[in-house]
């Protein structure tokens, strides 16, 4: 009998989704599910989850939160966090629908976050680097006076110790609500990559999706060896505004990794799971 | 034909009548020394109140104003002997961005800026001063030629951006503003940029990485154009106005926030009401920068402009 009824219990659950509901929340944190933006296959997320965040049938690599990312570059307990007291202010009064300050404080109260970068330095494979990593997840990994500070404070961190640099990039760009002070970033971490260049110490960048506007026209592209995600949209401009633009159909697979390898634009595209041996091979070669 | 925005279209049927005088009769002619003296005040009085308080909207629009001037005109009106070199030596020439020597009070140097069109054939000819990553290349080229022989460098911003096109993609406009930000911090020679219309973005960074940034007081420089903005944070590309109130990109907001060395003040209505004016109000801040920097040497011209950009940033430091 008890086994009966335990029969029962195990199978309720199934019985309550809501599949019609399940599909319009697919890819929201709470659903079960999560459709794919590259291939739009709606996919199990456990399932993604366990393939380190690539979708199952096209190989699209999701954006993945910094923790995930912490986890699968370094060595296990070698990652120490560096810069994590800056945090942002909301100097020019910003409002838009919502002002900039309340955005900030709902985001970081959410995320637990205080802007969109994580430094710090960690080993991979044994061999000791500093990265800077961006944080999608906070404001869409926009560039603003907090990344850029973190990020320079990285290169100089790298060049005082001569240890290669890794920048991590998911951004959409600038941070408008930081208006030209944003902007100037791009000019700031660019001075320090120069800086860290001229002492000859190497700089690596990872593009991961998305990878768009000023992160892209600056420290992205400065990479000594540039690897890219498979799949992720990199660019300068985006898609929708060149199409506003030129008024035509992008070509197939325009701005993604595998369009930027081919026009000589990246060295490499590196999947997510080989991605730590990928370093690990470069830095032993170069350093 | 005098081009007028829309809040100066009062000011149209005035001065369209005093050119009339002028243009005909001469301005003494005693018969209309009355209408001239009468017309003349109301211009001035009109003048007062169109451009006594101009919003950031209305600025945006005068730093787009058609009858600017505009890159060359600041290169032909104050220099002399300007030299055009074209091309980036891989891909092609871009008109957008125009690139070469000239020289100003016996000191020659390189110059480079965007150039914006002031017909419609002129402006489908430079794109509009959107460059592709082949005019930021020659940037870089002439750049490169002035360091090499220790002679300083203007440049002249005004652009809306970069083109956003699937040919400047793929030829890696990203990578050529990048590269010639991170060059530009390579330079041992002094750098002056100037801020003459529009500051639109990264197409804007890409050769504005100078010892001292001016700006003229009705341009703009801003991260992302207020229509976009608008069009992003609001959902609605008419909110326009409300962008520019947010994003703060005028000269004098600017200079508040230490992104600008100086604001050069403009004839009042703006540059496009008095070209002469404007060019002489540029001269003399323009020497005086130049003869600053000549002062330096070139370890300290590269640590200043470092040091200059490296402190660009607010935030709370809780360390």
């Amino acid at each position: 009998m008890s086994l009966f009824r335990k029969k029962e219990k195990e199978i309720k659950p199934h019985k309550e989704i809501d599949i019609q509901k399940e599909i319009k929340n697919a890819g929201k944190e709470e659903s079960l599910w999560i459709k794919c933006s590259s291939c739009q296959e709606l996919l199990y997320r456990k399932e993604v989850e366990r393939n380190q965040h690539v979708c199952l049938k096209c190989l699209y690599h999701f954006p993945i939160t910094v923790e995930n990312r912490i986890t699968l570059t370094f060595d296990e307990g070698t990652f120490s966090e560096l810069f994590n007291n800056i945090e942002p202010v909301d100097f020019l009064k910003f409002k838009d629908t919502k002002s900039y300050k309340t955005r900030l404080e709902e985001t970081q109260e959410s995320l637990k976050k205080k802007d969109a970068m994580i430094c710090g330095r960690g080993k991979i494979n044994r061999i000791e680097v500093v990265a800077a990593i961006f944080d999608f997840s906070f404001m869409g990994g926009s560039l603003g006076s907090v990344v850029g500070e973190k990020i320079t404070r990285t290169l100089e961190e790298g060049a005082s110790t001569k240890t290669p640099v890794i920048l991590f990039c998911s951004s959409g760009g600038a941070r408008m609500q930081e208006g030209i002070i944003s902007l100037m970033q791009m000019s700031k971490v660019s001075g320090a990559i120069y800086r860290l260049k001229s002492l000859g110490i190497p700089y690596l960048t990872v593009l991961t999706d998305p990878t768009l506007g000023g992160v892209t026209a600056s420290m992205a592209m400065l990479g000594d060896i540039i690897i890219a995600e498979p799949k992720a949209m990199i660019g300068f401009a985006g898609p929708r505004v060149i199409k506003e633009t030129i008024k035509e159909e992008l070509p197939p697979g325009f701005q993604r990794a595998e369009y930027l390898l081919d026009h000589g634009m990246i060295d490499m595209i590196s999947p997510r799971k080989e991605l730590k041996q990928c370093l690990h091979r470069i830095l032993s070669l170069i350093t | 034909m005098r081009y007028y925005l829309d809040f100066e279209k009062k000011l149209e049927p005035l001065e369209r009548r005093m050119l009339e005088i002028e243009r005909f009769y001469g301005v003494n002619d005693p018969r209309y020394a009355k209408e001239i003296a009468a017309l003349s005040k109301r211009i001035s009085k009109l003048e007062k109140e169109i451009y006594g308080d101009l919003t950031n909207w209305h600025r945006l629009q005068v730093s787009r104003h058609l009858d600017r001037p505009h890159t060359l005109d600041y290169i032909g009106n104050i220099f002399t002997g300007f030299t055009e070199f074209h091309g980036d030596r891989k891909f092609k020439d871009d008109p957008a961005l125009v690139a070469g020597f000239a020289s100003y009070e016996d000191i020659s140097f390189a110059v480079v800026g965007q150039q914006k069109g002031k017909n419609v054939r002129e402006m489908a000819y430079r794109n509009f001063g959107m460059a592709h990553p082949d005019g930021y290349r020659k940037a870089v080229r002439v750049m490169d030629m002035a360091n090499r022989w220790g002679k300083p460098i203007i440049t002249f911003i005004d652009t809306p951006g970069a083109f956003p096109g699937v040919g400047a993609e793929e030829r890696g406009q990203a990578e050529a503003i990048a590269s010639s930000i991170l060059f530009m911090f390579s330079l041992s020679v002094p750098v002056i940029t100037v801020v003459i219309g529009e500051g639109g973005s990264g197409g804007a960074l890409a050769i504005g990485v100078g010892n001292k940034i001016l700006m003229l007081e009705n341009a703009t420089y801003s991260v992302i154009s207020p229509e976009g903005c608008a069009a992003i944070l609001w959902r609605d590309g008419s909110k326009g106005s409300l962008a520019a109130d947010a994003l703060k990109p005028t000269s004098h907001d600017l200079h508040k926030l230490k992104v600008i060395d100086e604001v050069i003040k403009e004839p009042f209505g703006g540059a496009h009401r008095d070209w002469q004016q404007t060019f002489s109000n540029i001269r003399e801040p323009l020497s005086r920068h130049l003869k600053e920097l000549m002062g330096f040497s070139q370890d300290e011209l590269k640590q200043q402009r470092y040091d200059k950009f490296r402190n660009m940033g607010i935030f709370q430091d809780k360390n």
